[in-house]
Formats: C-alpha cells, sequence, structure tokens
C-alpha cells in the first residue's frame, strides 16, 4: 500500500520536472539534439539537474542494505557493453529523434491530452510486443 | 540559443532527480520509464498496481503543472504522424534492446556510475543527433 503510494507521489514530481522544464514539448527536445541548427542546450541541463539530486543521493541510498519499505533493491547487475545495448540504443536514438519523445514525456504529455502522445504511447508499446515476439523465436 | 531556458531546465530536471531518489530510497526500484512501461502487462499482478501508479502520477504531474501555469504548454501541431508512428516503434524495440532510455540509463545509471549506460547514452544522444540531422537539414522535413 505504502509503496504504491511512493510510487504514485514518485510519478508526479516526475511528472511536474518533465513540465517545469518543458521536456514534455518534443520541439524543445529536437532543438537539443539539432546541433548544427538553433540548439538549445536545455535538455542537457536537466539531465545535470537530475544527475546533480541522483549521484549525490544514490551513494548513500545504496549503502542501506534494503530500501525502507521493501525487502530488496531491484538493481541492474548487467556490466557489459554487448551488441543489443548497443543495437538498442542505437535504435532508440533513431526513433527519439524522429518523433521528439521519449518514453517519459510521451506518457505526460497523455495529461495534456495530446493526440501525439497517444499514437506515441502505442507505438512504442507495438515495439515493445514486437520485440518480445522476435525475442522468442 | 534564444529558446534555452537554464533555469527550468536544472529546476525541473531537480524534481526529475527527487523522483528517481524516493523511488530508489523507497521502493527501492530504478525509475527507468520504458521499463516501468513494458512491466506494466508482463510483470506479474502484484508487480503491476505501481507501474500503473507511477505512470499515472506521471500523467497528473503533467495536469497539475498546467492547473498551477493557466495551460502554460502549447501542444506542437501538424507534425508528420508517420515520423511519430515509425519512431514511437522504434523506441520501443530499442529500449527494449538495449535495456532502457533516456531516465533508466541517461539518469539513474549513470547515477549509479554504470559503464554500460554511460555508453548507451552516448550511444542513443549520437543516433538522436544524426537522425534530426537527416530529418530536418539534408530532407528537409518537420
Amino acid at each position: 500500500m505504502k509503496t504504491n503510494l511512493v510510487a504514485l507521489l514518485a510519478g508526479i514530481i516526475f511528472g511536474l520536472g518533465l513540465a517545469l522544464s518543458q521536456m514534455i514539448d518534443p520541439n524543445k527536445v529536437l532543438n537539443f539534439l539539432d546541433v548544427t541548427g538553433n540548439w538549445d542546450p536545455s535538455l542537457a541541463f536537466v539531465m545535470m539537474g537530475a544527475l546533480a539530486v541522483s549521484m549525490f543521493s544514490f551513494r548513500f541510498i545504496l549503502k542501506r542494505p534494503a530500501p525502507v519499505l521493501e525487502s530488496g533493491f531491484h538493481v541492474s547487475k548487467q556490466v557489459s557493453i554487448n551488441r543489443p545495448l548497443l543495437i538498442g540504443a542505437a535504435l532508440f536514438g533513431i526513433g527519439w529523434g524522429m518523433s521528439g519523445y521519449c518514453p517519459g514525456p510521451a506518457v505526460a504529455s497523455l495529461g495534456l491530452l495530446s493526440v501525439e502522445g497517444i499514437v506515441m504511447v502505442v507505438a512504442i508499446y507495438a515495439g515493445f510486443f514486437s520485440h518480445r515476439w522476435f525475442a522468442r523465436k | 540559443m534564444e529558446n534555452f531556458t537554464p533555469v527550468s531546465a536544472l529546476l525541473g530536471g531537480a524534481l526529475i532527480g527527487l523522483s528517481v531518489s524516493l523511488l530508489l530510497l523507497l521502493n527501492g526500484r530504478m525509475a527507468g520509464i520504458s521499463g516501468i512501461m513494458n512491466g506494466l502487462f508482463s510483470a506479474p499482478k502484484k508487480e503491476e498496481v505501481w507501474r500503473g501508479l507511477f505512470l499515472l502520477g506521471l500523467i497528473l504531474g503533467a495536469v497539475f503543472f498546467q492547473l498551477l501555469t493557466n495551460n502554460s504548454l502549447q501542444l506542437r501541431q501538424g507534425y508528420p504522424i508517420a515520423l511519430i508512428i515509425l519512431g514511437g516503434f522504434l523506441v520501443g524495440v530499442g529500449t527494449r534492446m538495449g535495456s532502457g532510455c533516456t531516465s533508466g540509463h541517461g539518469i539513474c545509471g549513470i547515477a549509479n556510475f554504470s559503464i554500460r549506460s554511460i555508453m548507451a547514452t552516448m550511444t542513443f544522444m549520437l543516433t538522436g543527433m544524426v537522425t534530426v540531422f537527416i530529418i530536418k537539414h539534408l530532407l528537409g522535413v518537420a
């Protein structure tokens, strides 16, 4: 119960952050990726703001034996730099550059009743399910 | 660079940092949005509730911001829908294959000093920039 409330609250704060920083606006994101055009470095500052807080907090949090409300941390233990990682990240970047949306802003933009956001979220799930289907073969 | 908004970017980023910190400290979860989205329909039932609530929160956060700022955010108009459909599909496939997106690799992974996440982030930033260059400057679309 408490963990569900935490998830809702964390989602709200994340969504407010995306809206305040305008990362919910796909044009703002594309202007960051448009390094040879009218470049807008804002997205890099969003990452710096997020990393300033999380790099500091994660060091202390991950020293704990367990999180406050659960019995253990769910943290990826993968370390290898392999082909799926790099090919997947490359494909993700191409889709991001085509649309201007990564998953967080796509979901948050549903709150603005964005038709683009709805199409984007459905297309992302189509990608998830296709990947699962191919991975099973 | 007349559209550069460093202050709201840093403050919004700090809120995102606070969100991922809360989720890790209290629930022991990394706030990777693509992973949370994917798990909504694939994780065990009791795992699905918090994911749904986190995603609902994302939507509510945007709604609250609009209410607080008198609908300051405008929607993009007239962007080719084909680029959204194809782009969304590639985002879905790519984030599953590469195990993460901007939040999972770019924020949580880097905050955890994961070399894997740093490599992934550099890769998707680079291909994103090349894609925008091709679409906007070479093809002149959008």
